[in-house]
């Protein structure tokens, strides 16, 4: 029994019903939802503080029985990598809140409020241990990402949305059946000291659930105009975090669950998520703004984090989650980015940008920081993610390696490309003389995300040598102890 | 000499108490002062719900093996109990939604002894355990809806709905009372049990009147339960009864059938139970596709509100048609935050019809979630509810009625149910998108003072209901142990 895990899910749910129920000023709703989300990432350091990684297993765990005669509870508890992941969270969510805070939202209260519960729904996401329970918090992402895109979008919002929903509905409702029918077939929805099944229409229920959130090859329709039509910080949760509840669904259920149909779906999926790599890296090389290249480079390397997932050795699953680690800063790092460009030439279209490095050395130096580091620039933590995910896939068939290859060459193309047609050419027309370095208080969002990947860089083992005891592959083949 | 049976007044206790209240309400009518008519009828009638519900609670606590009382013409046991309790507490609901709503005054007294009386009905019927209590209950509650559904002549379609109503609930309640008649012609006994012990004693099953005479009587009961194909009443009707009455007949009229329907399939046809589960799935089927995609295309949203519950009333066939004690525990678990879902929305309906003093449409919704927030948000919530969103009773109560269709083998109907649920989703999130997400600038227009003559009413009588509505649906999301205890201890009493 350990109630940190459920202080993690419960802090910001806690700090939603405040802030929606006492009437505060904006100014205090936003400092208050600030600091909720500042003292989440304490309490994750917390539980890093007390996490032993010597020791296999699920740990700062909690159950209860929520009802018992169909045997569901409330189980969370924390793996190795599922830490590593709701910290990327706790850091994100604190940053999205705190650019959010500084760029002003109508309407405050309701959306901190739905930015504070988004959070508790994506920790429980990660820490989820019964089945149901698991859909539970699942479903209970849609509904904040739903409104905070729906009100708080441009002006497509409302198409997106419904997109938006259809898509993930669709997905979601495949995993319920499955869920059912797995849970009711093996006596308990704990997953858990539960064995596994062989059969692969439950599996295909989960993977449809994960394929269309992370999004992989041909579902990802709705991806575009979500990113596109948020917020800036909600495109960052969007594309760093949720995105990561889907690939964390394929390495925690997908495969430890259904050995038998992962190895039958193996190559299929191998091939969507190497579609879904190449074809993304295309289209963020075309894409004409900002967002578009940010949106589609992340289609990308959630292909790149299945190949690493489906390699299914050592390797390619510690690579995909500190890829996981990575891709969530970088990109969360970018959308922000993207976000005060945004405001400041009112245009993401990079046709209109340009020129802004000069004078604004700031600027330039986050984006080209950022930007080297997502392009897998040897050093960097990227490069050690995306080479890990490379060699362990390189086991499947030399012909993957290849494919993750070219897409690595391709993602400097389209990184290169965004760089240069932001700071450097020739001034764009939307950038005026008057627009601004960015803030300090820009600085002290982006700066400790940078710092994040930074540390990273110099030290991935932190996360590659603490995300699975001993052996991942033979962890995740023995239905994770 | 007449030989008259022990009467057992605890087990009526519920309509007891509920028919005193409409006794009182009515005198009112007379005895006090037009002014005091209103607050007088509504907190008689609220009082007569509140004892209904203390007295279905002490018969559910002192009733735990069930056992028939009046000679056999009612079944005293826990699974009448908790329904009374779930019809007591939607009637209840429905008094805090009634309270504020802009009648006149002529009628008001006999509003809420109708109400009351409506109530009495129900709770008798899902006691009834032979086939001339059940018609009695069954008439009794339905005569006391024509006439509330047309109580508000000044209210435009009012008296047609209330018409409506008449003529086809009374082909319904024809069609029940013919099938109970072939029924009682094939085995010659009138009580559930005999029913089923007269069939498999004289080899019945296949007789072809009997088998007549089930199919007319799930047709009967499926108008009372406005189950597709024979819910072409209910959009009218919903749409043009006073909404407070709406509320009440979507919560309890659908909690007294269903329970009812259960009641006899399980307890009188046993032996045919491969005929009917098919015929309830088939039912529930049709429900489905009738219910929802039917409210897909609605503009009015009490019309919208009808279809869904066409649709939910699919999804709760399917417990029923499950025909196994997951099923029932099912039923009995979703009508909880189902009446509370259904009553709640109506009552905010109510709250913007009075608002614009003209029929609500789902466009005439825009914006309103930002001016009225704690309306707002408990419409969304049992639009999430509905469409079996986590965090609400609804999507628990999905849950066990997929795993009781599961259980009973039909994985196919699970996948029925999932793409309904997933049809659904296009109006239920239609209405949370009008409520928050679209500008409300060109309706302020049309808003118009509430009621001509004198202040509105206090809006506060209705958002308490509202609140108690939500603070039901989420709270069953979270206490499902002690709920789904006293679904399980209902239906066992049946399987």
């Amino acid at each position: 029994m350990d109630w940190l895990t459920t202080a993690l899910i419960l802090l910001p749910v806690g700090g939603a019903l405040l802030i929606w129920i006492v009437p505060l000023n904006p100014f205090a709703v936003g400092s208050t939802a600030l600091l909720v989300a500042l003292a989440e990432v304490g309490l994750w350091i917390d539980a890093v503080s007390k996490f032993d990684f010597s020791q296999p297993g699920l740990q700062l765990d909690q159950q209860t029985s929520w009802f018992s005669d169909l045997h569901v509870s409330y189980h969370v508890g924390l793996f190795g990598f599922s830490l590593w992941l709701v910290g990327m969270t706790v850091v994100v969510m604190a940053a999205a809140i705190a650019y959010a805070f500084w760029a002003g939202r109508d309407r405050p209260r309701a959306y901190y409020g739905l930015m504070l519960l988004l959070t508790g729904a994506l920790v429980g996401v990660f820490a989820a241990q019964d089945l149901l329970l698991f859909y539970v918090f699942w479903e209970a992402m849609l509904i904040p990402l739903y409104v905070l895109i729906g009100v708080w979008g441009g002006a497509g919002r409302l198409r997106a949305t419904i997109v938006f929903v259809i898509y993930t509905m669709a997905g979601s409702l495949l995993m319920l059946a499955s869920i059912i029918v797995l849970g009711l077939s093996q006596g308990t929805f704990d997953m858990i000291g539960s064995g596994t099944n062989g059969s692969d229409w439950i599996f295909l229920g989960f993977a449809a659930a994960f394929a269309v959130k992370a999004p992989l090859f041909p579902l990802h329709a709705w991806l575009p105009e979500a990113y596109r039509e948020s917020s800036a910080e909600v495109s960052a949760v969007l594309s760093g975090i949720v995105s990561k509840a889907a690939a964390y669904g394929f390495l925690r259920i997908a495969i430890p669950k259904f050995p038998g149909p992962t190895s039958d779906f193996r190559i299929p999926i191998l091939v969507l998520a190497g579609c879904g790599l190449i074809y993304g890296s295309l289209l963020a090389f075309r894409a004409p703004d900002l967002r578009g290249v940010i949106a589609y480079s992340s289609l990308a390397q959630l292909g790149l984090i299945t190949f690493g997932i489906f390699a299914v050795n050592d390797l390619g699953l510690n690579g995909a989650v500190l890829q996981m680690v990575n891709h969530g800063l970088i990109s969360a790092t970018l959308f922000l980015l993207a976000g005060g460009i945004e405001r400041r030439a009112a245009t993401g279209e990079l046709a209109r940008l340009g020129g802004m490095a000069r004078g604004r050395p700031a600027l330039a130096t986050v984006l080209m920081t950022t930007g080297i580091i997502a392009l897998a620039v040897p050093g960097s933590t990227a490069f050690a993610g995306e080479f890990a995910i490379l060699s362990g896939v390189f086991f499947t068939g030399w012909g993957w390696a290849v494919v993750g290859a070219v897409a690595i060459v391709l993602a400097a193309m389209y990184m290169l490309r965004l760089i240069s047609a932001v700071l450097h050419v020739r001034p764009g027309a939307s950038v005026s003389e008057a627009a601004l370095d960015l803030r300090p208080a820009e600085l002290g969002i982006l700066v400790p995300l940078v710092a994040c990947l930074l540390v990273l860089s110099a030290w991935p083992a932190a996360i590659t040598d603490r995300s699975f005891v001993s052996s991942p592959s033979a962890a995740v083949r023995q239905v994770l102890p | 000499m007449i030989h008259t049976p022990n009467v057992d007044w605890f087990a009526l206790s519920p309509s007891l108490a509920l028919l005193c209240a409409g006794g009182i309400s009515l005198l009112g009518a007379v005895l006090v002062p037009r002014r005091a008519r209103r607050p007088f009828g509504a907190t008689v009638c609220a009082f007569g719900f509140a004892a209904a519900i203390v007295a279905a609670a002490l018969l559910y606590a002192f009733s735990p093996d069930g056992h028939g009382v009046i000679s056999g013409a009612i079944q005293r046991d826990r699974l009448f109990a908790l329904a009374a309790m779930i019809i007591a507490g939607s009637g209840f609901l429905s008094v805090w939604v009634s309270a504020t709503e802009p009648m006149p005054d002529d009628h008001i007294a006999e509003y809420y002894a109708l109400l009351a009386w409506a109530g009495a009905g129900m709770a008798f019927l899902v006691s009834a355990s032979s086939l001339i209590t059940l018609f009695l209950g069954l008439e009794w509650f339905s005569i006391a809806l024509y006439i509330l559904c047309a109580i508000d002549v000044e209210l435009v379609g009012s008296l047609e709905a209330g018409l409506k109503y008449l003529i086809v609930g009374g082909f319904g309640s024809a069609m029940l009372l013919f099938g109970s008649a072939l029924v009682y012609g094939a085995t010659g006994a009138l009580r559930f049990g005999e029913i089923a012990s007269a069939v498999s004693a004289q080899n019945l099953s296949h007789d072809a009147l009997l088998v007549t005479g089930l199919a007319l009587m799930i047709g009967g009961l499926g108008f009372k339960a406005s189950a597709a194909p024979f819910h072409m009443w209910t959009p009218d009707v919903y749409e043009g009864a006073p909404t407070p009455v709406t509320a009440f007949m979507s919560g309890a009229t659908k909690t007294a059938a269903l329970v009812l329907t259960l009641r006899v399939l399980v307890t009188a046809f046993p032996q045919e139970a491969r005929l009917w589960t098919i015929a309830i799935a088939v039912l529930a089927c049709a429900s489905l596709a009738v219910g929802n995609l039917a409210a897909l295309v609605q503009t009015g949203v009490k019309r919208m509100l009808a279809y869904s519950s066409i649709s939910q009333a699919g999804f709760m066939l399917i417990a029923i048609a499950s025909n196994n004690a997951l099923g029932g525990r099912a039923l009995l678990y979703y009508l909880i935050p189902y009446s509370a879902m259904s009553i709640g929305s109506f009552a905010v309906v109510a709250a913007r019809e009075r608002e614009l003093n003209e029929p609500v449409t789902v466009e005439r919704l825009s914006g309103f979630g930002w001016e009225r927030p704690l309306l707002g948000v408990s419409l969304s919530v049992f639009m999430l509810g509905f469409a079996g969103f986590p965090f609400t009773g609804g999507f628990v109560g999905k849950f066990y009625v997929f795993a009781a269709a599961y259980e009973h083998g039909w994985i196919w109907l699970v996948i029925v149910g999932l793409a309904a649920t997933a049809v659904s989703l296009y109006y239920y999130l239609g209405i949370v998108r009008a409520l928050f997400m679209r500008p409300s600038a060109e309706l302020q227009l049309a808003q118009v003072a509430p009621v001509a003559g004198g202040s509105p009413p206090p809006e506060r009588l209705l958002q308490v209901g509202v609140t108690a509505a939500l603070v039901v649906t989420v709270g069953s999301f979270f206490a499902v142990e002690p709920l789904i205890e006293a679904a399980k201890q209902a239906a066992d009493v049946l399987f």
